[in-house]
């Protein structure tokens, strides 16, 4: 269930980033692996400094990651 | 299930099962007798205790059965512990205005005691179950 209209790409871009896995995100996050399922899944909005953190891990900026459809 | 998920689904049942010992201790000496003259404040005082230490006692084998990085809150189970405590919260204002209605009507001890209990009650019960829709489901928006 979406719960917001705030999309992601955290999990393609968990592939593009040799396959790291949820618990690996979570780890670097210093968050629970529930959590980044949650983000991935559309039920939990992140925080903007969260959302930072993600765009950071990949190494992309932060409209690669999230998307906001108009 | 974090480990916040399960300390909440622990306070839930918990709840619920000291609120449903402490009705059925009531009820059954209520056999014959008017409900408002049932000596009430014994059961409630030990059920209240009684969930306390359950709690207590459930909260400390679930912490040594899991490990310590598990243990640790993140931003997302603080959002929704906010989020449990707003949706609990409005039942202890509801049976305290509706216990002080009572003591003005100069109503029985035995109502205005059993509504500031139920009050308790239906916050735990209500405010744990609005987390785990929450975890479950995500925060509405």
């Amino acid at each position: 269930m979406t719960v917001t209209r705030v999309t992601n790409s955290i999990r393609a871009l968990r592939f593009a980033h040799q396959e790291m896995t949820q618990a690996d995100l979570a780890t670097r996050l210093g968050v629970t692996r529930q959590t980044v399922i949650a983000i991935e899944q559309g039920r939990y909005s992140p925080t903007l400094e969260m959302a930072f953190q993600i765009a950071r891990v990949f190494k992309v900026p932060l409209d690669a990651v999230f998307q906001y459809p108009d | 299930m974090t480990f916040t998920e399960k300390n909440t689904l622990i306070f839930l049942v918990v709840s619920a099962l000291g609120f449903g010992v402490y009705a059925a201790l009531v009820l059954s000496r209520a056999q014959g007798v008017p409900l408002v003259e049932v000596a009430y404040a014994a059961p409630m005082l030990w059920t209240i205790g009684g969930a306390i230490v359950a709690g207590i006692v459930g909260q400390t084998v679930l912490s040594a059965l899991e490990p310590k990085e598990a243990r640790e809150k993140d931003q997302r189970d603080r959002d929704i512990d906010r989020f449990g405590i707003l949706m609990g919260q409005s039942f202890i204002v509801i049976g305290g205005v509706v216990a002080l209605l009572l003591t003005m009507a100069e109503a029985k001890y035995f109502w205005i005691a059993n509504t500031l209990y139920l009050g308790f009650v239906l916050s735990a019960l209500v405010g744990s179950s609005a987390r785990l829709i929450a975890y479950r489901r995500g925060l509405p928006q």
